[in-house]
């Protein structure tokens, strides 16, 4: 479903800024899997690679039928349909309730404003924040904006949901429920991408674990035993 | 018609920004419209100079009144030819007593000569034009002499020459000036939404569709900002023909159309632009 092969990203105008080095990996369907390591380790830059922000300078992404090497800008925006993508700063849109918020994705797809109504309704609902549908975003908590920034990323159905540190804004609490609903999210047959800094989640759960430092997969844990990373 | 209500619900959602960029944009034509109008007086005016331009064939004296009358119609033939007036001895008399006004008695006998008075078709009144006509007149053996103010003419066309020079560059530099400040308030438009944009491409709008509301908006503001003008334009006519007593021509309906359309595709194109820049960066 998801397979990086021997992935190299350089930024051409930072000077040699190697985000990427020969990294493979593959995620399988409905898999789970946190990808760890320091700031500036390449997370990102791995998430950026899967939404086709950014193309590998040389390897191969593969997504969902889609090849980095050939898809088209056209097909991208197609691709992007079938995923769901979350980020450390929700990025709601500051004057839309949040109902308009997850209703916004449907509509800039061009999907029929009859079906709209219910799958926001459905969304919120999975995400535990039908009771403030109506609310805007700067009326709700950290936790809350960031469920309704999972709410508007689960309303297409993806296939995959790509989270970039989205618990990285939230308190000790809030992260807790945030990581249960990705659970739930999983549990319900999406795959989970999740970037973080936070070991202490990653340890206290056994799901897979993707490790990266200066732009190398240096752990990943389908693959035990662990490789000592070779650096400080 | 969901883009055109998001180019609405843009107008709606930062109306500063919005009444910002179509004052802006009226303001760029506004001046742009003062030049235009400037121009376009300028231009009436030698027009009706250059109408002016004429060729005048003195006749011999005792030339029969109907040689002159033939003579006349042949010359009514000629494709620059606009119209032939015979002038006789008579004619000629009253003529010069009427233009001299207070000194008129000092002309007793018809001595002044017969003539025919041409007057060119427009786009035939050029020094080099004239003197063509003027050389083929005086080939008939009844014409004296010809006079048609071959320095005169060659001023005004210098002068009409410079002007249009000078107002092409001026109108260009104009339009290029207006491009830019419009270019750059639609760029603002678009980064005040530059997150909404990113989302949008974020869930799977496709360029096309996230480039429509932009277009229609910095359509509309061209519009509005093009009618602005034109309103200002006017009034700044009006004020000065009622301070200055100077009588002045306005746009005519499709020049003023094509004003307002000029306004509408500046917003289109800078939209275009900016939103085409912004979307190869996110």
């Amino acid at each position: 479903m998801i397979r990086f092969d021997k992935v190299t990203k350089t930024y051409p105008r930072a000077a040699g800024a190697t985000a990427l080095r020969d990294v493979s990996f593959r995620l399988g369907k409905g898999e789970f899997a946190f990808l760890t390591g320091p700031s500036g380790a390449g997370k990102s830059t791995i998430l950026k690679l899967l939404y086709m922000a950014e193309r590998p300078t040389s390897g191969e992404v593969r997504i969902s039928g889609y090849s980095s090497t050939k898809i088209k800008q056209r097909e991208v925006a197609e691709l992007r349909r079938r995923l769901g993508i979350v980020f450390q700063d929700f990025q709601l849109l500051e004057d839309l309730t949040a109902e308009a918020n997850v209703a916004f994705a449907l509509e800039v797809i061009g999907a029929p404003r009859a079906t709209i109504p219910n799958k926001v309704a459905r969304a919120l609902t999975q995400v535990g924040l039908a009771s403030k549908a109506t609310a805007l975003p700067r009326e709700l908590s950290g936790g809350e904006q960031q469920r309704v920034a999972f709410a508007r990323a689960l309303v297409n159905d993806p296939f995959v949901l790509i989270a970039d540190e989205p618990t990285g804004n939230l308190d000790e609490r809030a992260t807790r429920g945030i990581f249960q609903l990705l659970r739930e999210i999983n549990a319900s047959g999406t795959a989970v991408l999740m970037a973080t800094h936070d070991l202490e989640l990653v340890r206290r759960t056994d799901y897979r674990c993707l490790e990266l430092n200066h732009g190398e997969l240096v752990f990943d844990s389908a693959d035990a035993p662990r490789i000592e990373a070779e650096v400080e | 018609m969901l883009a055109f209500r998001t180019a609405l619900t843009a107008f709606r959602r930062a109306p500063l920004l919005s009444v910002l960029s179509v004052t802006t944009i009226a303001f760029s034509l506004f001046a742009f419209g003062l030049f235009g109008l400037v121009a376009l007086n300028i231009k009436n005016a030698l027009t009706r100079v250059e109408e002016r331009v004429e060729i005048r064939a003195f006749v011999a004296q005792g030339t029969a009144v109907e040689a002159i009358a033939t003579a006349a119609d042949e010359i009514a033939k000629y494709p620059q030819v606009a119209k032939v007036d015979v002038i006789t001895q008579s004619q000629a008399l009253e003529r010069a007593r009427s233009e001299l006004g207070e000194f008129k008695d000092v002309f007793e006998s018809e001595f002044l000569p017969a003539s025919m008075d041409v007057k060119l078709k427009p786009g035939f009144r050029d020094p080099a034009s004239v003197k063509a006509v003027a050389g083929q007149i005086q080939n008939l053996d009844f014409v004296d002499d010809i006079r048609y103010g071959e320095e005169w003419i060659t001023q005004l066309y210098r002068l009409r020459n410079i002007a249009g020079v000078v107002g092409a560059a001026l109108g260009i530099a104009f339009a290029v000036v207006a491009i830019i400040i419009i270019g750059a308030t639609i760029r603002m438009a678009v980064l005040a939404r530059s997150k909404e944009i990113s989302i949008m491409r974020l869930v799977g709008a496709t360029d096309a569709f996230i480039r429509r509301p932009f277009l229609i908006e910095g359509s509309l503001k061209g519009v509005l900002g093009g009618v602005l003008a034109l309103v200002l334009t006017y009034l700044a006519m009006r004020t000065l023909e009622q301070y200055l007593h100077f009588e002045t021509a306005f746009f005519d309906r499709r020049m003023a159309f094509v004003g307002v359309v000029f306004g509408a595709l500046m917003g289109f194109m800078g939209s275009a632009v900016s939103v085409g820049r912004h979307l190869r960066r996110v």
